[in-house]
């Protein structure tokens, strides 16, 4: 099939690999080393977009990644469909699928145009004035008018295939951009001996000098391209070099932290799938370099964006490195000597260029005259005053610019393609990213790197520094300094002798003088995000006067090449309208990223089962083979209950609660948190640490231990067992393990660093095997050897030392159900051996397995706080009716003091109840409020909330824990929990539904 | 993400191996029972959070566990000395004054 735009010969394509490919479901033809923009310029195709406020036609811009209009999805398949690419940076590979956006029903007939006839409603700040009033409007009008017409392209509906990498990397020198400045400074740095690693974003390294094609420039002699690929094969061959090419630095961050995002495989038609699709480089560099060259600036002229409107280097390029015209009869706008490069490298392929129109009075100099000597035309003090062109730019107006900046018609000409440059600004977002204050320079009219706030230099156009030899020897320079700074020596390669290429002058900024009525016309600032030349200029005149708020009142600069092509243009109108000084107003801040970054390649390997670390105990394997439904606690995975077949969840939890109140039941505690204290001070520091007395603790036993934060907030509980004199065995509750050693530490490093005691987590070393109920005595007994269970030796908060099954174990006996119980300690290698002999015990004795739903049913009927359920970091122990786990005589502990502030002993506080709701079947929501009145007035405060709340299979009904104002003193009365059905009506009780003497603890 | 260094390790290690402990040189009361009401909150909740050079607490919860101090500039989250915990607060001025240069 043929492209007819493509050149007959040159350019950097591989005319040996035809591919084919589809836009819109058409089907055209490419080649190898293709973009999706040169390969559909090379099929004549520019209308590739629809902007996104005004749906106005777009095309292909720029060729860089700085492209604000074609913006298209890529389709392989439902969960790898990716909106918004930049058509300038698709490879083109064979089968590529891709869509225009923002456009229905089609792109060249488009609905959302109407936008474009309504404009005047869309000027500004549209959004803060059309969508004020009436506040009923919101739900109903305005709001799904703004999603539907807000942002671009779909994103996938299913989720993502594809793997993504991370690799962290540490290098002397980090290079950013492989233009000549880059491969000037990487080569510099690698031959001072400093670790390279040279990024670009492209697929090939060596940037503008890869579309050089004037034969007139050469570096030692040889023609450009010669030189990039002799410095690239030296840089390869160098084993302290990583050469990186597609792959984005688009994150400074602070000490040289550098992000990069390499796209492994998105041009690849049929990607091995082994190979992750992109890769996160977290680079740590002692010294960067940032080569990131200019970036051309559109002019801001009316009707400046139709389709075939581009950057006159990206017609450059587009001819020279791809092979593809980007138009038959050409009109060049410019301000600038580098366009008339374009001018004649076009003009030599036969292209039409019937026009150079010059904004400057007398442009002089060597392009000049050669674009003259080719036969060119060339106005001076000539303007593009509009265009004219649907879908394609068909004409260009002109105009005379009069000495006293006025404009005269100067009549049209025909094209079907207008190439612009506006001159160039010094792309400084990575060095603006890394902090540092870029400062105006006055004789280049742009904005350049000042001091350095990390250890950074830029090198090359992206400080300003022009001409092919400057830009080579600044690069040399910048790449022996940052090498001299990074490992202490620096050389610098002998600069080769450089021909050609010399800087050009010129430039202009801001909106271009025209004889069109301007209520009329638009001129484009940010074609991405649709903001024009007035916009600007009616924020000002609403009174913005910060260029960051103008930014935000009109977003522009707030589109995905955050302004790099916009705001030196918005700067210079705004100046004008606020009659200041362009470094007055002064430059936005550019963030990262500098490009878009795909989450896949933000979260790496974090995701799903990877996402975050799975704990597992010893009995893990156990409860997987009984059939338990798990449930996550942090990062735990617990037994959440065990089905027998044909039970839901509901009959197992009314079963294992039954059978542990009747007979035996096995429960793994292991996840409990475990800290080991230790020392000769070991008991004084938990005296200080916790509320209750510990001085007196006798070896042997076992104390409920609460702990309080400085504040007098409960912040954890467990059991603590005394093993020895200097050495306690403390359990914390299974989330806050990690939390209460730090607090621990945080303690006895910070303040009592004279206690002599050790903390060790035990955690993981501990299996924690919980037997309970009124058998749980005569399951053990058989196994245990050295321990005497008799009650009179080990009565309830007691432990032992000894053997189970001839493992030493460490047995606590302790409750967390109201019945005779014992936690096992072992091991965590034996666990399962242990668990194992025994559940046969359990099960001769017509016990069961449970898991944490039974556990928790079972400790709310016996009032038991959990933290972090009945407790929310504003719980005193008075609160949850826990004034007896605190050490009266004692002098202080941790909290302590706070328990007398004003606001602590004021009455009226939130305190733990129990509720029975006059429906014994209705079972309450955790977390519902609860009212004095049944259907209380608008804004009421609630008196409190259910904090827990089951159906209770030994009361045979429902129950509830719940923190109330005053609550204690409202025992027996009648509250509310309104809910969407209606109000229910509760009584309020006493927290311990079941055995309130204990008794049953005591057998 | 910072690099800090850890003064009993004596390296430099990422962020993610230490946790924030909020301001530094803030001692707890001998006898708090002997505190008024005052006294006792604003040594539990008053802090001087500047703008500018900041003593802070920081632990190296991921490597060898300890606590130390740091001064970091809150403005721009420089860490301009790290030292150990019982050792005094250094000169911040003088700090300061070293930094702006
Ligand atoms: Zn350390």
């Amino acid at each position: 099939m043929k492209q007819p735009q493509r050149i007959a010969s040159g350019g950097r394509i591989d005319r040996a690999a035809p591919l084919s490919f589809t836009f819109d479901g058409e089907t055209y033809q490419g080649f190898k080393g293709d973009t999706l923009a040169s390969a559909l310029l090379a099929n004549d195709i520019h209308l590739v977009g629809r902007s996104f406020k005004y749906h106005r036609p777009r095309g292909i811009l720029t060729a860089g990644s700085e492209e604000p209009n074609a913006l298209v999805g890529l389709r392989r398949d439902e969960g790898q469909n990716t909106p918004n690419l930049r058509a300038t940076q698709i490879e083109l590979y064979s089968g590529l699928d891709a869509v225009s956006q923002n456009r229905f029903p089609s792109l060249s007939f488009d609905i959302g145009a109407v936008n474009d006839l309504l404009s005047p409603l869309f000027a500004a700040g549209f959004y803060y004035k059309t969508f004020m009033w009436p506040q009923s409007f919101w739900n109903k009008v305005y709001e799904p008018f703004i999603r539907a017409a807000a942002g671009l392209g779909n994103a996938p509906r299913d989720a993502d295939r594809d793997r993504y990498a991370n690799t962290y990397a540490h290098c002397d020198v980090l290079v950013i951009g492989s233009g000549p400045a880059g491969l000037a400074a990487a080569t510099a740095a690698a031959e001072s001996g400093a670790r390279v690693i040279l990024c670009d974003e492209q697929r090939e390294m060596g940037g503008s000098l890869l579309h050089e094609n004037d034969p007139s420039v050469a570096i030692s002699s040889e023609p450009a391209g010669q030189w990039v690929e002799k410095t690239l094969a030296d840089l390869a061959a160098n084993d302290r070099v990583t050469l990186l090419p597609r792959t984005t630095a688009f994150g400074y961050f602070a000490q040289n932290f550098v992000a990069l995002a390499e796209r492994v495989t998105d041009h690849l038609a049929d990607p091995d799938p082994r190979l992750p699709r992109e890769r996160l480089w977290q680079v740590r560099a002692k010294q960067v370099v940032i080569a990131t060259g200019a970036i051309e600036r559109p002019m801001v002229f009316p009707e400046n964006d139709r389709p075939g409107i581009m950057m006159a280097e990206a017609g450059r390029i587009y001819l020279n490195r791809y092979g593809a015209k980007v138009g038959s009869r050409v009109v060049i706008a410019t301000a600038c000597d580098t366009a008339y490069h374009a001018a004649i490298d076009l003009k030599q392929a036969g292209i039409e260029v019937d026009l150079v129109a010059d904004l400057r009075p007398d442009p002089q100099g060597a392009a000049i005259d050669a674009a003259k000597a080719a036969g060119i035309r060339v106005e001076p003090a000539m303007v593009v005053t509009g265009t004219q062109g649907r879908k394609r730019v068909s004409k260009a107006l002109l105009g005379r610019v009069r000495p006293d900046g006025s404009v005269v018609s100067a009549g049209s000409i025909a094209c079907d393609c207008l190439l612009m440059s506006g001159g160039w600004t010094p792309n400084v977002s990575l060095y603006s990213q890394s902090r540092g204050k870029v400062v105006f320079d006055e004789a280049s009219g742009a904005f350049v790197p000042g001091p350095s706030v990390q250890a950074e230099r830029s090198a090359g156009s992206c400080r300003g520094i022009n001409g092919l030899a400057a830009v080579i020897e600044d690069g040399f320079e910048a790449g022996e300094v940052a090498a001299k700074a990074a490992i202490g020596k620096g050389k610098r390669p002998e600069a080769p002798e450089v021909s050609g290429g010399e800087a050009g002058s010129g430039g202009t900024l801001g909106a271009l003088p025209h004889d069109r009525d301007a209520a009329r016309v638009r001129a484009f600032v940010d074609f991405q995000n649709d903001v024009t030349a007035k916009d600007v200029k009616l924020a000002v005149r609403e009174g913005f006067q910060s260029i960051e708020h103008i930014k935000r009142y009109t977003t522009t600069g707030m589109a995905t090449d955050q302004g790099r092509l916009s705001n030196m243009n918005a700067l210079s109108i705004a100046s004008t309208a606020l009659d200041r000084t362009i470094p007055d107003v002064g430059l936005t801040t550019f963030r990262q990223p500098y490009t878009p970054v795909t989450f896949g390649t933000l979260a790496t390997t974090s995701r799903g089962d990877l996402f975050d670390p799975v704990r597992q105990t010893p009995i893990h394997g156990w409860a997987e083979e009984q059939g338990a439904a798990f449930e996550d606690v942090g990062l735990w995975k617990r037994a959440w209950y065990f089905p027998k077949p044909g039970e839901g969840m509901h009959e197992a939890v009314a079963r294992e609660c039954a059978t542990v109140r009747e007979t035996v039941g096995l429960f793994d505690a292991s996840t409990l948190g475990k800290i080991e204290v230790v020392g000769p001070d070991a008991a004084e520091f938990l005296n200080r640490i916790y509320t209750n007395p510990w001085l007196k603790l006798g070896v042997g036993k076992l104390r409920y231990g609460l702990m309080l934060n400085e504040a007098g907030f409960i912040m954890d509980d467990g059991v603590v067992g005394r093993i020895a004199e200097d050495r306690f065995h403390v359990t914390t509750t299974t989330g806050g393990a990690p939390r209460v050693l730090a607090h621990m530490e945080d303690y006895l490093q910070t303040e009592w660093p004279d206690l002599d005691v050790w903390l060790t987590s035990t955690t993981e070393q501990w299996a924690v095997i919980a037997v309970q109920g009124p058998k749980a005595r005569e399951a053990i007994a058989p196994l245990v050897e050295g321990i005497d269970l008799a009650p009179e030796a080990m009565p309830h908060m007691s432990m032992q030392t000894g053997t189970i099954c001839g493992v030493p174990t460490r047995l606590f006996r302790v409750s967390f159900t109201g019945e005779l119980g014992f936690e096992i300690n072992v091991p965590a290698s034996k666990g399962r051996e242990v668990w194992e002999a025994v559940w046969e015990r359990v099960k001769a004795l017509e016990g069961c397995a449970y898991g944490t739903e039974t556990m928790h049913v079972l400790r709310a009927e016996k009032g038991y706080i959990i933290v972090g359920q009945e407790t929310d970091g504003t719980v005193t122990p008075d609160d949850v009716g826990m004034d007896w786990a605190i050490g009266k005589k004692k002098a202080d502990f941790v909290g302590m003091r706070s328990l007398a502030r004003p606001d602590i002993v004021v009455s009226g506080r939130k305190q733990l109840v129990g509720l029975l709701t006059d429906n014994p079947s209705v079972v309450l929501e955790e977390g519902a409020q609860v009212t004095q009145e049944a259907r209380p007035a608008l804004k009421t405060s609630a008196l409190g909330h259910v904090t827990s709340s089951y159906h209770s299979p030994a009361l045979g009904r429902s129950i509830a824990l719940a923190l109330v104002a005053d609550g204690r003193a409202k025992t027996g009365s009648t509250l509310y929990v309104p809910m969407p059905d209606g109000p229910i009506a509760v009584e309020v009780v006493s927290p311990v539904f079941y055995d309130p003497q204990g008794a049953r603890l005591d057998v | 993400m910072l690099l800090i260094h850890c003064p009993y390790c004596g390296v430099e290690r990422p962020e993610i191996e230490f946790r924030y402990g909020g301001e530094a040189h803030i001692a707890r009361p001998a006898e708090p029972s002997k505190l008024s009401d005052e006294e006792w909150a604003e040594f539990l909740y008053m802090r001087t959070n500047p703008r500018g050079l900041m003593a802070e607490r920081w632990r190296h919860v991921h490597g060898c566990g300890r606590f130390f101090n740091a001064i970091r500039d809150t403005v721009s989250d420089r860490f301009l000395k790290v030292y150990k915990a019982g050792e005094k607060r250094p000169d911040m001025k003088k700090l300061a004054a070293e930094a702006a240069q």
